[in-house]
């Protein structure tokens, strides 16, 4: 019998020579005027939103800087690849556009999943990588130290949690909190492990510390139980799917105080579960607000809005920071080469973006401002930039 | 004392939901001896049919609550006839490994359409009405609850003791063979036994959407679970069994959460699982004098 083991030989064969031929066929010139950035976003799959919004974003950016003239002369040259939000597929766009587009940095992927399986890479080729998004704590730096070549431009999930604490005591004045911490994400813990002790080492009192795990819908016990307990700000450490959920029972029952949470609130979503009419009295930390009268953030707005034709997000204002920081940083190293882009990068002090004026720390983190966003009847009403 | 109340108020609410899924666990269990796994999708679905109802089709509570029960009593026959009347003289394992697969392909094919994301049912579907009596706090949605919940379980007494269906369903549930050789048409008393637990299913799916205003394509999946050990824990195939688990579920919750910990509410409802099938394997109600539906 022609054999099965034969056949499948041949395919194999076939196969490889095909990726072959396309990766030799995708591979770029390198173009002497032009220097190569590699984009590795999400721009299908489940996190298609928040990469297709980084790269508009980005995309705003590259198209001005180019425009004004380039860095070192040249035009940035953007190779945009999909990872397809699959932290496998992440990780191949990363060794492509490292080994074969000879790009001197990687701006991307958008979710921390993706990210995190991208780092190594990148190190291992020793080509920076800056993320927009990712923000779990351990992207840049883990157990094992930080990861040489991976840097973010937008703040942690625990930095939320610090910023919330200092917001509550400082800006409302509370001496007590009620903590309900989503127990089931890495998200919730982190945010609201840093905010327990910030708050607590300046002297404030952790009432009650509760606990609900994703895909809860009833917190009427746990909410009967603080209820009459005294305390002067409730912290939701979790997303919106849960957060509204518990903003809407709260103030069923009657409870009147202050709400505070993280970045996780920031979706029109948490207007439709908890209602208009309970989205008062609410506070969360966020990268950016359209409320912001910045004059750079203003100009903005306005452009983005002329180019695409909507509001911009958080996602598309650190896409285009993410755009104008690495055009920044070649330009400081004065160089092509990844290490001394990479140099130039840890030496990152006061770049002014529009999400914040910031620095990049030994974490490879950025030392950044963070704006709490205060809700009214389920609008923004103010946004007030909080130091770090 | 106050806050003893409250919370068994809340609990009430929470075990009348348990309850209803739990009674189409039970009934199904007592008269083909399957756990229905898809059980708490059925749920689920009734829960969209309500949004559906009441969103696109400016329906009121009453008869979007109707078209639920209708609609997933009519899905239950469904899958009775398509996935499990085939495998009725299989091995039990091949009709529960069904069952999984059935719940699954409701899941998913829900969120094809729906999507992933929460959805959420219009305010004010039921007056916002609320009383406090002596500062315990009880709201109109939950009222409703209770009641249509009651409302249901007497219907159900009535519909298994004092009609011929009933009679029938109870015959069947004793021993299949010999109903048959009576003369009961047992192809249809099991399906009126699925219409029925999957109708009320249905009820706690838009009640669900009304009382939090949250629907999702996997929301099914730990009321069902927990249902499935409220049907245990009341002696599975029992119907006042399943209904005092229920609320048995719902107030232990409800009481972990508000005097220990919300971590480890969950754990308990679960642990009272383990404990039950190791003491009493037969459930709160079952004895050797059963009676099953």
């Amino acid at each position: 019998m022609f054999s099965v083991k034969r056949l499948s030989l041949i395919l194999v064969v076939i196969m490889l020579a095909a990726t072959m031929f396309t990766a030799c066929s995708q591979s770029s010139n390198t173009n002497s005027n032009e220097i190569n950035v590699g984009l590795n976003y999400e721009l299908s799959g489940a996190g298609a939103t928040y990469g297709q919004d980084t790269v508009d974003g980005i995309m705003m950016a590259i198209d001005e800087i180019n425009a004004a003239g380039g860095v070192l002369g040249k035009k940035i040259n953007p190779i945009k690849q999909d990872n397809k939000t699959d932290p496998a597929e992440a990780t191949s766009i990363t060794t492509k556009l490292a080994t074969k587009e000879n790009v001197v940095a990687i701006l991307g992927p958008a979710t921390s999943g993706a990210t995190k399986a991208s780092i190594p890479v990148a190190v291992k080729n020793k080509v920076p990588l800056i993320t927009g998004s990712a923000t779990a704590d351990d992207i840049t730096v883990d157990a094992k130290g930080v990861k040489e070549y991976g840097y973010r431009i937008c703040f942690n999930d625990s930095f939320q949690g610090t910023v919330m604490a200092n917001f509550a005591l400082k800006n409302m004045n509370a001496k007590s909190a009620v903590v309900l911490m989503d127990s089931s994400s890495d998200y919730g813990k982190g945010l609201a492990k840093n905010f327990r002790e910030t708050f607590t080492k300046a002297g404030g009192t952790i009432v009650e510390d509760e606990a609900f795990i994703k895909g809860d819908k009833d917190f009427s016990a746990v909410l009967t139980k603080i209820k009459d307990k005294n305390f002067d700000i409730l912290l939701i450490s979790g997303y919106y799917n849960e957060a509204g959920l518990i903003i809407k029972q709260a103030k069923d029952m009657g409870i009147n105080k202050p709400i505070l949470g993280g970045d996780g609130f920031d979706s029109p979503d948490l207007a439709k579960l908890a209602g208009n009419s309970a989205l008062s009295n609410v506070f969360f930390s966020t990268h950016y607000s359209l409320l912001d009268k910045d004059a750079t953030v203003v100009k903005f707005m306005d452009e983005f809005k002329k180019k695409y034709n909507k509001d911009s997000n958080a996602f598309n204002a650190l896409g285009y920071d993410l755009g104008y920081f690495i055009a920044d940083a070649i330009k400081r190293a004065n160089s092509e080469d990844p290490t001394k882009i990479k140099e130039a990068i840890d030496a990152t002090e006061g770049f002014k973006g529009v999400t914040g004026k910031f620095s990049i720390d030994e974490n490879h983190n950025p030392v950044k401002t963070a704006v709490v966003i205060e809700l009214k009847d389920g609008a923004q009403v103010s946004a007030l930039k909080i130091e770090p | 004392m106050e806050q003893f109340v409250q919370q068994l108020i809340n609990g009430l609410s929470l075990g009348s939901i348990y309850a209803l899924i739990a009674l189409g666990y039970t009934m199904v269990y007592g008269i083909v001896k399957l756990i229905n796994f898809a059980h708490g999708d059925i749920f689920m679905v009734g829960a969209y049919v309500g949004f559906v109802s009441i969103t696109y089709f400016n329906m009121g509570f009453f008869p979007a609550l109707l078209i639920a029960m209708l609609f997933c009593a009519v899905l239950g026959v469904v899958i009775e006839k398509v996935a499990y009347k085939p495998l009725r003289n299989a091995s039990r394992i091949t009709a529960l490994i069904t069952a999984i697969g059935v719940s699954l392909l409701l899941e998913y094919v829900v969120m094809f359409f729906a999507k992933a994301g929460v959805r959420t049912y219009p305010e004010n579907v039921l007056p916002n009405l609320e009383m406090t009596i002596l500062g315990v706090r009880i709201t109109f949605t939950q009222v409703c609850i209770f009641a249509v919940t009651i409302a249901l379980v007497i219907l159900l007494q009535f519909i298994v003791h004092k009609t011929r269906v009933g009679k029938a369903m109870r015959a069947v549930s004793m021993d299949k063979d010999a109903a048959q050789l009576m003369g009961i048409n047992v192809n249809n008393t099991i399906s009126v036994t699925f219409a029925i637990g999957s109708a009320l299913a249905g009820a706690a799916g838009i009640l669900v959407g009304v009382y939090y205003n949250s629907i999702d394509p996997l929301m099914g999946i730990i009321p069902g679970l927990k249902a499935f050990v409220a049907a245990v824990f009341g002696g599975i195939g029992i119907i006042p069994g399943a209904m005092i688990g229920g609320f048995s579920i719902g107030a232990v919750e409800t009481m972990v959460s508000g005097y220990g910990s919300s971590l480890y509410k969950d754990a308990v409802a679960f642990a009272i699982l383990i404990l039950v099938l190791i003491v009493k394997p037969s459930g709160l109600l079952g004895k050797n004098t059963r009676e099953k539906v």
